[in-house]
């Protein structure tokens, strides 16, 4: 922004973020957010089936198929780095290593974490000797192949572009028309299985969705970083809501944001890999929700905490104020002084003194609740700190107090010391 | 011995024609295995209609497994489960399954009229938007466990006696003819556990038929119509009077119930 050299990188980044940054690149950038838009909505039920290792292992297994495919299609004579056949290969390979997580855990006593770690790297240390081979092989344009680990923007084409555009839609319809069983199954597949959802093929969607995502995000994201794509948009968006089809739509709408903006930044400074640029605009995001959601952010809980704590506090002093008990906690001595119910040496003012002796008084009242009527369903509201008359109607107070006079005249000390 | 045969073939005559439309859940043989250990081996069992049946005991028996064998939520080694006389997938409708609540992470994203809605998925269908008369459904359900105030909670924020009357409220919105709970009273508050009976006793009162799995003996005479005493395999079957005996208990749990607690038993049973 100040100096001279910042502007040509900003302009190039306005330009690609406008779409005018020439064709190929606005190609890229919108076929990231497409990309970003259909992970986002496809890993929202990877995270809440919890199955973010499963999808790793997945996109992992890929590498292998790129490779086979690549070498078939080199020795047939055609061209090797023709890209609906790479895809294609590393769709099958990534099956597999799915089928086998999938058959690991179900057939023996393997846990899931083990068949998924033996599976991930089992296939990727192939897909690497793979790779490292065919750099040996005499045939051409094997140079480049190992874009597809980190992504890159250089040269799509159009058909690629729309490729990716057609997965998206096709990803978004299937979320939209599974969100359902998809919900029933990640909440509760005991109860799932007995409304006559298939489990096991509601869990192979699942997957096949982020193997579908995989495949498509191979050109922009590359393999290895593909699965931060699922997971965090989705995981930024537990922060905003308590509702899984509103989590759906924020989590696509954080993965298109990403993808979008992310693309465009690395389109402006060439030396920037795409994939990770993505994973890091899509991380800012994530940082941001976690820390400002009022929801579920840490700064919101914190505040939360600390205003229970300052209530806890304020309601403790009261109380030891009309017993007459001393306080010592310099925290709750400064409560007391800052809401002006005690003087600086210590001393109850007279709001003070008001304030204390209803603290007492409500306290009374719900300990006659709760003692009185066995199974009120009021009484089950008490938690120490809420004013009586949000819980309960004036009537009901006056109803109380009628029985609670006697004791109260009888002298408040009594009522204090029963405690 | 002719007359013993014969004898035997009718029965598996009647049990294999075995379709008795007022018959709310017949097992038989069923058995579940985990590798070549079985959880429930060979159990008949016949729960009567309009009536509470418990589901008894000791941990590892196979409550919770039988229950799930008979429902096809996990797959069973053999045996046959009809429901209303039919097979367990043509008869979906008309059973409601409430899972045990610790087996859900209640940290899902889902407000407590979420969940009972998931109830209403069969009505709702795949595509169409849930329409005001579901969600009036639903709100219906969770007043009836009540809980209608916490409906828009978010159930991660509710007790665990509250959460027990979501998967109970759910339950409900399945407007079922067969329920069958897996501990409904596993870790609930005694006004939750007022509030569930409450509930139960008036689907009986309407000609619902209703089993749990109940691990408080003290309770099951109170409660409960019949008991069906597990130990991987069957120990009794029957109404609560004859088969909630101290002999039958003592088979059942052998010498994990402590003589004493025993005692206690069979005197409030008396």
């Amino acid at each position: 922004m100040t100096g001279d050299a910042a502007n040509p990188f900003l302009r190039l980044l306005f330009d690609a973020l406008l779409l005018q940054g020439g064709f190929n690149t606005a190609l890229v950038t919108v076929g990231a957010g497409l990309l970003g838009l259909a992970a986002g909505a496809a890993g929202a039920f990877i995270f809440l089936r919890k199955r973010s290792l499963v999808s790793d292992a997945v996109s992992h297994a890929t590498l292998p198929g790129i490779c086979l495919a690549f070498i078939v299609m080199a020795y047939a004579g055609g061209d090797g780095r023709w890209l609906p056949g790479l895809l294609l290969g590393s769709a099958l390979t990534a099956a597999i290593g799915l089928y086998l997580v999938d058959w690991m855990t179900h057939a023996t006593r393997l846990s899931q974490d083990a068949a998924i770690g033996a599976v991930l790297s089992v296939f990727f240390g192939f897909g690497i000797v793979l790779l490292t081979v065919i750099q040996t092989l005499n045939v051409g344009r094997q140079a480049g192949l190992d874009t597809f680990l980190l992504g890159s923007t250089a040269g799509m084409l159009r058909s690629e572009a729309t490729t990716i555009a057609a997965a998206a839609a096709v990803s978004a319809a299937c979320v939209y028309a599974l969100r359902r069983p998809m919900t029933l199954v990640a909440f509760d597949p005991a109860f799932a299985a007995t409304t006559g959802v298939n489990v096991r093929r509601t869990d192979l969607a699942i997957m096949g969705l982020a193997l579908l995502v995989t495949v498509i995000g191979l050109k922009i994201v590359g393999l290895v970083l593909i699965v931060a794509l699922l997971i965090i948009p989705a995981a930024t968006a537990r922060f905003w809501t308590d509702q899984v089809e509103q989590l759906i739509l924020i989590a696509a709408g954080a993965g298109a944001a990403a993808g979008y903006v992310g693309a465009a930044l690395s389109a402006a400074a060439d030396k920037l890999p795409t994939g990770p640029i993505i994973v890091l605009m899509s991380f800012a995001l994530f940082a941001v929700s976690l820390l400002v959601s009022p929801l579920r952010g840490v700064l919101a809980s914190a505040a939360r905490r600390r205003r229970f704590q300052r209530r806890v506090h304020a309601r403790q002093g009261l109380l030891a104020m009309a017993r007459g008990e001393p306080i010592y906690d310099p925290l709750t001595l400064r409560i007391l002084k800052r809401d002006g119910l005690i003087r600086p040496d210590g001393v109850a003012t007279l709001d003070g003194r008001a304030a204390a002796s209803k603290a007492l008084r409500d306290e009374a009242r719900w300990e006659l609740l709760r003692r009185s009527s066995g199974e009120n369903p009021l009484a089950e509201r008490y938690d120490g700190l809420t004013p009586i008359e949000e819980v309960m109607t004036q009537d009901q107070i006056a109803a109380l107090d009628a029985q609670l006079t006697p004791r109260l005249t009888a002298g408040q000390d009594e009522a204090g010391s029963s405690e | 011995m002719q007359a013993e045969l014969i004898a035997q073939d009718g029965q598996l005559q009647s049990s294999a024609i075995g379709v008795r439309e007022d018959q709310p859940l017949s097992v038989r043989g069923l058995t579940v295995s985990y590798g070549d250990k079985p959880a429930v081996f060979s159990i008949d069992a016949d729960f009567r209609p309009g009536e509470m049946t418990a589901i008894i005991g000791p941990n590892g028996a196979g409550k919770s497994t039988f229950l799930k064998g008979a429902l096809g939520v996990i797959p069973r080694l053999s045996g046959d489960v009809r429901i209303f006389g039919r097979p367990v997938d043509a008869a979906r409708a008309r059973f409601a399954f409430v899972p045990q609540r610790a087996s859900v992470d209640w940290d899902f994203p889902a407000r407590a009229i979420d969940v009972v809605m998931m109830g209403l998925y069969h009505d709702i269908g795949l595509f169409r938007l849930a329409g005001s008369r579901h969600r009036t459904q639903a709100l219906e359900c969770l007043s009836r466990v009540g809980m209608a105030d916490f409906a828009h909670r978010q159930i991660g924020q509710l007790s665990g006696g509250q959460q027990q009357r979501v998967f109970l409220a759910r339950a409900l919105a399945q407007n079922a003819d067969l329920y069958l709970l897996d501990e409904p009273f596993a870790g609930v508050d005694a006004a939750t556990e007022r509030a569930i009976i409450d509930v139960l006793k008036d689907l009986k009162s309407l000609g619902r038929t209703i089993a749990c799995v109940h691990h408080n003996l003290t309770t099951v005479t109170e409660y409960f119509d019949s008991a069906l005493l597990l130990n991987v395999r069957k120990i009794a079957e029957g109404p609560v009077e004859t088969t909630f005996s101290a002999g039958n208990l003592q088979a059942t749990y052998g010498g994990r119930l402590a003589a004493t607690h025993l005692d206690d038993v069979i005197r409030k049973t008396g």
